[in-house]
């Protein structure tokens, strides 16, 4: 267990520390990430009737957007100086590359989200502080980084790469987005545990899935 | 397929309640099951291509893909134009309905990979693992769907899940139209995959001879 997460730790204080001294990832999608709150208030015009109904999924739609264009950062960055050749010649498996990828992002993505929610709360004016809630925030951008560093890593050697990773990532997403729309209106309402606990079970479940899937083929995206 | 059409149009007795649109039952079923069949198709060769090896598997993934694609478009089409007739809607969110569209995208999106993907080893590897995790992503997606009706109970009733007994004659028409859609399935799959392995013969005499 030891000698497993050391690499992986490695691997996520590498990222952690370039983020730190560049800046690259996190600035720019958590303006991305408001830039979508701000604008869907102008495209639905939010009356007060409306706004619990409309609020959850914009506030999903913002997080989805910033995680696609988030993730595709961290894994341009590699391209671009040859650190993706470097990891792939470090003496460790490649799901541990994975694992700590997937962190990195996990990080990057968690904290735009808790900068944005408090943003989102008093744009819309809804209670956000709610233990739940922010225990299905966590759950689903586990989903999130699952999915979107297998998608990613690929994504960045195809052309037309800015296309292509929406395009393959929000389709598998579409349970997570489900779930976590349902869950988060939820919650704003007040409703009882018993009624959207099974979302966050559905969430959970997808996490499982995904992260064992993407550390078993994560060898075969990143090749010889 | 003649002795299917024959049947589906002639033989079989028209529907009480539906009337003449319900004919489209005879294709919509079959294009159903050869759609996923074909993906299920797909992602048994991406995880034949990732733990053997072997060019004949990636082949075969790209072509069931491929034909998969054809057979789901006809499937939204036909599914629309029946909701159409006999629900009055052409779309409804129903588990079923959801589930086809986003497999529809989830492997418009495969083939897009395909296309736009690195040449070679890399991008059938890539392919391959979109195969697998969309194979996965199915019954999630399923699920979701159908705790996302439940929750909203204004939804326009289901499709052909309620649907109790069929009448001998429609039985065996759809049994019938359910073979002759397979063996369908079989032989364009079979002459893609044909098609393909001369392509891939062909780019590599090409790469040699460049």
């Amino acid at each position: 267990m030891r000698a497993y997460l050391g690499p992986v730790l490695a691997i996520l204080w590498k990222d952690l520390l370039l983020e730190a001294r560049t800046r690259e990832v996190i600035v720019p999608v958590l303006l991305f990430a408001v830039l979508v709150v701000v604008v869907f208030n102008f495209a639905i015009e939010p009356r007060p009737a409306l706004v619990a109904v409309v609020a959850p999924g914009v506030l999903w739609l913002a997080f989805v957007f910033a995680s696609a264009m988030g993730l595709t950062r961290t894994f341009a960055l590699e391209k671009e100086d040859g650190g993706i050749e470097g990891l792939m010649l470090c003496p460790v498996g490649r799901d541990v590359i994975y694992v700590g990828k997937m962190l990195g992002g996990l990080i990057f993505l968690l904290v735009v989200e808790a900068l944005t929610l408090p943003i989102f709360a008093a744009l819309f004016n809804l209670p956000i502080w709610q233990p739940e809630l922010w225990l299905l925030v966590v759950l689903a951008t586990i989903g999130l980084s699952a999915i979107g560093t297998a998608f990613s890593a690929m994504a960045v050697n195809t052309r037309a790469r800015e296309v292509l990773l929406p395009v393959l990532f929000f389709p598998i997403l579409v349970p997570v987005i489900i779930a976590a729309v349902e869950a988060t209106g939820a919650i704003i309402e007040g409703d009882a545990w018993e009624s959207y606990s099974r979302w966050l079970g559905l969430v959970a479940a997808f996490d499982a899935i995904f992260l064992v899937l993407g550390a078993i083929t994560f060898d075969y995206v990143l090749g010889e | 397929m003649l002795a299917s059409l024959s049947l589906i149009f002639l033989w079989v007795p028209t529907d009480a309640v539906l009337g003449v649109s319900q004919r489209i039952f005879y294709f919509h079923v079959p294009l159903a099951w050869v759609g996923f069949l074909a993906f299920g198709v797909v992602f048994v060769a991406s995880a034949a291509y990732l733990w053997r090896g072997g060019d004949r598997w990636d082949s075969l993934a790209f072509a069931s893909a491929e034909i998969g694609m054809l057979f789901m478009t006809m499937l939204l089409v036909t599914g629309v134009l029946w909701a159409k007739a006999s629900w009055g809607v052409w779309w409804t969110w129903s588990p079923q309905l959801t589930t086809s569209l986003i497999l529809w995208l989830i492997y418009a999106g495969y083939l897009m990979l395909r296309a736009y993907g690195p040449v070679g080893g890399q991008g059938a590897r890539y392919a391959a693992v979109v195969g697998i995790i969309g194979f996965f992503d199915v019954p999630i997606v399923y699920m979701a769907a159908k705790w996302w009706r439940d929750v909203h109970p204004e939804a326009v009733v289901g499709p052909l899940a309620e649907e109790g007994s069929l009448e001998g004659s429609m039985y065996l028409a759809l049994m019938v139209s359910l073979v002759a859609f397979t063996a369908l399935f079989g032989l364009l799959l079979a002459q893609r995959y044909r098609l393909r392995r001369h392509e891939e013969a062909l780019e590599v005499l090409r790469q040699r001879y460049d």
